[in-house]
Order: C-alpha cells, then structure tokens, then sequence
C-alpha cells in the first residue's frame, strides 16, 4: 500500500515511488496468506452450510461432508417452524428502527455539522454515551421500564431499543459528510430562492446520500442481529412471532438440538445481511470510530 | 432582528437547536436515560417472581449480591475474559491489517471473507462453535481425532462440559468475531499514513521492521486506542457467546458479570439490577479513562 500512496505525492526529492519489480515474491507470499486468512473466516459459515444440508440421519456421522447434501431442512422450516411469521416480526424491526434512526439523527447530523451552538459538546457527548452503554449493560432498566409500557407487542419497544443505540453511528457517519460538503452550495441555492430546509434536501442530501445508505443499511443489520433485548422482551411471546434470532433458539431442546433446522434458518438469516454489509463494508468503520476521535 | 429583539424571538432562537436535535434527545432520554434511573431504582428495591414491586430495601440487594459465593469467580473471569480477548484481538488486528493493506490480486475478494464474522450474528456464529465443538460429531472433534489429539466422544472431546476448555473456546470465539471490525479500524488508520513518511524513513535507512515500530505504530495510535475501547466495550458486555455455548455453567464456572446478570434476574431482579450498577459503573468508568486519555472535549471544540 505504501507504493500507492507514494505515487500521490510526487516529489523530485525521492526516489521513484514504485520500486522494480523484484517484490514478486513478496507478493506471491502475501497472497497465500491472505487467502489463507480468509478461508479461515469462512470455514465456520461452510459448515453452517454443511449441516443445514445434510440429512438428519448424517448429522451424528464423524466425516467433514454430509454423504448426500439436502435442501430438506430448508424447505420443511416454513411448515413445521412458521419461519415466515419470524422473518416478518424481524423485517418489522429492523426496517421500524431505521426509519426511525433516519427520522431523528439526519437533522441532528446537520446541525451539529453546520451549527457551533451551546449545548454541542454536551449533546454530542450524550450521543457518545448511547454508542458506548450497550443496552446489555442496562437490561434490568429497559426490561422494566417497557414491561411498564404495556405496548401490544414487543415489536414497538425493540425499535425504539434499536433506533436508540444505533442512532449514534448514523449521527457520527452523517455529521462527517454533512461537514465535507461546502456551505457554499447550500448558500448558493438559497441566495437563488430556496429557502434553508429546502436547499438541505436539494443540494446537501442527494450530497450525502452514500453516507445516508451506510447508516441505514448499519441501522438495519444491527437490528436483524441483535439478540439479547429481544429474547428479553419476547418472553411469552407466540413463538411463531418472535425475532428471527430469538426464534433460532426454539430449536435449542431441552434434551436434544435441531441443528439440521436451527442451521437452516441461520443461513437464511445471514445471506442477506452479509451482502448488506459488503456494500458498506468500506464505510463502516468511519461511522463506527468518528465518535471518538473526532 | 438586530435592535428588537423581542422576548418571543429570543426564546425562539434558543429553541431553534432544539427543533433538529430534540427528536434525538427524546430518543437517548426514553431509551438510554430512563433505563439508567429504572434500573438504579431497581437495584434498592425488593422485587417479587412477577416483577412487582414489594417495597424498598436499601442496600439488600446489594449485600446479597456479595454474599453470593460465585460473584468473586464472576468478577475475575470478567477481567480475565475482558483483558484475553482484547489484548490478543488487538495483536492479531495489527498483523492481518498489516497483510491486508498489501496489494495483492483479489484483495477485496480476501476482504469480503474477513467481513462475514462482523455481519453474521455473534449468536449464530457461536451456535456454529458450539456445533463444531459436539463430542461427538463436531467438526473440530472430528479434526482433532483425525490429528491424533482427541479420541471422539470421550471426556476430553467434551470441551464445553470443562470449564477450563470452555473459557479458552468462548475466548477464542469471541476473538474471532471482533477480528474484523479491529482490523478494518487499523487499516483505516493504516491508509491515512501518508507515503512521505515511509520514503523518510527508507532514505534514513530504516529495516522495515524499525520503520514499523518507529513510524507506522506511533502514527497508528489513535486508531489503536478507538479501536481497543471500542472492543473493551463490546467484550465487556458481550453476552451471546457465553450464553450459547454454556449458559455460563456449569454452575455460573464460565460466567462473566453480563451473563450472571441474566441468570440470576429470574431468581431475582433486584440482585440482578444491583449487578448491573456495578457494570454500569465499570463501563463509566473505563468512557472517562478514554476521553481523558484522547482528550476528546478539544477535539470536537476544534
């Protein structure tokens, strides 16, 4: 990577940038290893792969692959499990909390970026907080006070619970391109007749639109994930219209686990997602770390 | 508006914050604040099986929750879970952000692998572990039978029924699944070198290990530190790992404060919430540790 960066910043004082080419090696030695560091990662998924396919009599077998791979686990979740009904409750949340994640912090995002006012630092702070208390760490509070609610259903209270603590990421990614597109274009269209909240979903919005879809696609997938304020606010509810990730549980018996169907659903849970995440992966991290070192 | 400035006007001017970022104050007050004041209340009540509230007890709770003969096991193997898991993901991070910065064909092929642990659901990848860890079939066993080192089915194999084993696997899960979100974030703090750095340093003659040590780790801290508190947290309160893989038994032998905090709120809440004040606090006190060591205040003034 060095030569790349090296290249952007010509100087007659050095060298040249890109050295002759006797890094073959290196990159042949480099490349092995990366890949190897890969399939590493994936290694745990192809198995999640393997014993969704492999037929219930295979599944106490010592061999790495199943004899005859079947599809069976897959197709028989929607009758016997009523995955559909999870897949819903969960879509319902997860698409809930980023409508509402985009609701609260685009405005946020704004006007902390192009506003100094009194009160900032305390605000940004309180949203550094909501990244960094995670709501494992107040389980009891959050039970009790949306048990208190009395809500018709989990869904609601596990939207608010994900808008909250994912608000903060959309806040950090959308305040950092919010800063990086000149006022000046804003003042442009406004000294032309529109007025301020106009010239922001005009000009500054359509600016920042990759910056938009990062935070809600984060949003989304944190929400579809998580599992422990949802498997605490869905005690008692109708199995069959629990979150996906509680649900993958009722798989877990008392005596014995359905791993042919609880790894089924968990293939069906995660394709989606991971090619989610691949479209922002290179954004992720800005969203997820520009709290703290702004 | 500049001499009269009417009452109204002025009130107006100061609310005007208040309209863009009111929604979101609401938000963080219903969901992160109240919480804190339910779950401190909580924690100096007597809370009956139905989650009724008795009556207060002063510090009841509180003593309960030290007379419990788990908690100073709980409590050490918090630290030691929390300190394993984030020195040995940093040290990995810096070596595979290391690897990965390198051009090489299909780097975002490579890429796309390290991504999946992050995007997948931590419950779910530690149902796979848990899985891979049967000792009967369970494709790690059945490797290590391959190997010579494990004979299927017996104790050994057994790795989970051991607590011993069992922290070293959740360790090693846990690792696995805050790799890439550490590596990405030193990577990223790796491509905001600038190359010139480099070139001095080569012309001063620097071995690329010196060079690395002396150039790259210093002008990596910040991304370092975020990148470590950030897993310092997640680690901390990480609960599905432990929760899949042996509900924290046998007994509470491989629990961590978060997943005692869950066993013990169906026995009772308000022990439970007590446990969680002192996270809480722990949490507190690890954020201002941090702001005070990055100076954060005149960062965001900046």
């Amino acid at each position: 990577m060095s030569t790349t960066l090296t290249t952007a910043t010509p100087s007659a004082l050095v060298p040249p940038a890109r050295p002759p080419r006797r890094r073959t090696g290196k990159t042949i030695a480099v490349t092995i290893a990366a890949y190897a560091v890969a399939v590493i990662f994936l290694l745990p998924y192809v198995e999640m792969v393997l014993v969704a396919g492999r037929p219930a009599n295979e599944l106490l077998d010592p061999t790495y692959f199943p004899q005859h791979f079947t599809f069976k686990n897959f197709t028989t979740l929607w009758s016997s499990g009523g995955l559909g009904g999870n897949i819903a409750t969960s879509l319902e949340i997860a698409a809930g909390a980023t409508l509402l994640v985009l609701i609260v912090a685009l405005p946020a995002a704004y006007y902390t970026a192009r506003r100094k006012f009194r009160g900032r630092t305390l605000f940004l702070l309180l949203v550094l907080a909501t990244q960094m208390f995670q709501p494992a760490a107040m389980l009891v509070g959050l039970q009790r006070e949306f048990t208190d609610f009395q809500l018709p259903s989990p869904t609601i209270s596990l939207i608010l619970i994900d808008a909250g603590f994912n608000m903060a990421f959309a806040v950090w990614i959308l305040n950092a391109f919010f800063s990086s597109i000149p006022v000046e274009l804003e003042e442009a269209a406004m000294v032309d007749g529109c007025s301020r909240v106009r010239a922001m979903f005009r000009i500054t919005l359509p600016l920042a639109a990759p910056g938009i879809v990062t935070a809600l696609i984060f949003t989304f997938i944190s929400a579809w994930n998580e599992f422990l304020v949802a498997l605490t606010l869905s005690l008692g509810s109708e199995p069959s219209k629990m979150p996906l990730t509680v649900a993958v549980n009722n798989f877990i018996g008392q005596y014995s686990i359905d791993w042919g169907h609880l790894f089924a659903a968990s293939v069906i849970a995660t394709v989606p997602v991971v090619i989610l995440f691949a479209l922002i992966e290179r954004r992720v991290v800005g969203g997820l770390t520009a709290g703290a070192v702004k | 508006m500049a001499s009269r400035t009417s009452p109204l006007r002025s009130i107006g001017r100061a609310a005007t914050p208040l309209l863009w970022i009111g929604p979101a104050i609401a938000l963080i007050a219903v969901v992160v604040l109240w919480p804190v004041v339910v779950m401190i209340q909580s924690s100096f009540q007597r809370i009956g099986g139905e989650g009724y509230v008795v009556g207060y007890n002063g510090l009841d709770n509180f003593r309960t929750l030290f007379h419990e003969p788990y908690l100073s096991g709980v409590l050490l193997r918090t630290l030691v879970w929390t300190v394993g898991v984030v020195v040995v993901t940093m040290l990995i991070s810096l070596a595979l952000a290391q690897l990965f910065n390198q051009r090489f064909p299909g780097r975002r092929v490579a890429r796309w692998a390290l991504i999946i642990p992050w995007a997948c659901s931590v419950m779910m990848t530690a149902l796979i572990f848990r899985w891979a860890l049967d000792r009967s079939a369970g494709v790690i066993n059945v490797f290590l039978h391959d190997l010579g080192l494990v004979k299927l089915g017996s104790n050994h194999a057994d790795w989970l029924g051991n607590p011993h084993w069992a922290m070293f696997w959740m360790m090693l899960v846990a690792v696995f699944v805050s790799l890439p979100f550490s590596t990405y974030a030193i990577l990223s703090g790796l491509q905001g070198i600038p190359g010139d750095v480099y070139e001095a340093a080569s012309l001063d003659g620097a071995t690329s290990w010196r060079s690395y040590r002396h150039v790259t780790l210093p002008l990596l801290r910040p991304a370092i530190l975020v990148a470590t508190l950030i897993n310092i947290i997640n680690v901390f309160n990480s609960f599905p790992i432990i929760w899949e893989m042996t509900k924290g038994g046998p007994g509470y032998q491989t629990s961590t404060t978060t997943t005692y905090m869950v066993a013990i709120k169906q026995g009772n809440v308000g022990e439970s919430a007590s446990l969680s004040v002192i996270n809480f606090a722990l949490v507190i006190v690890i954020v201002i540790v941090y702001l005070a060591t990055t100076k954060w205040k005149e960062q965001v003034d900046a």
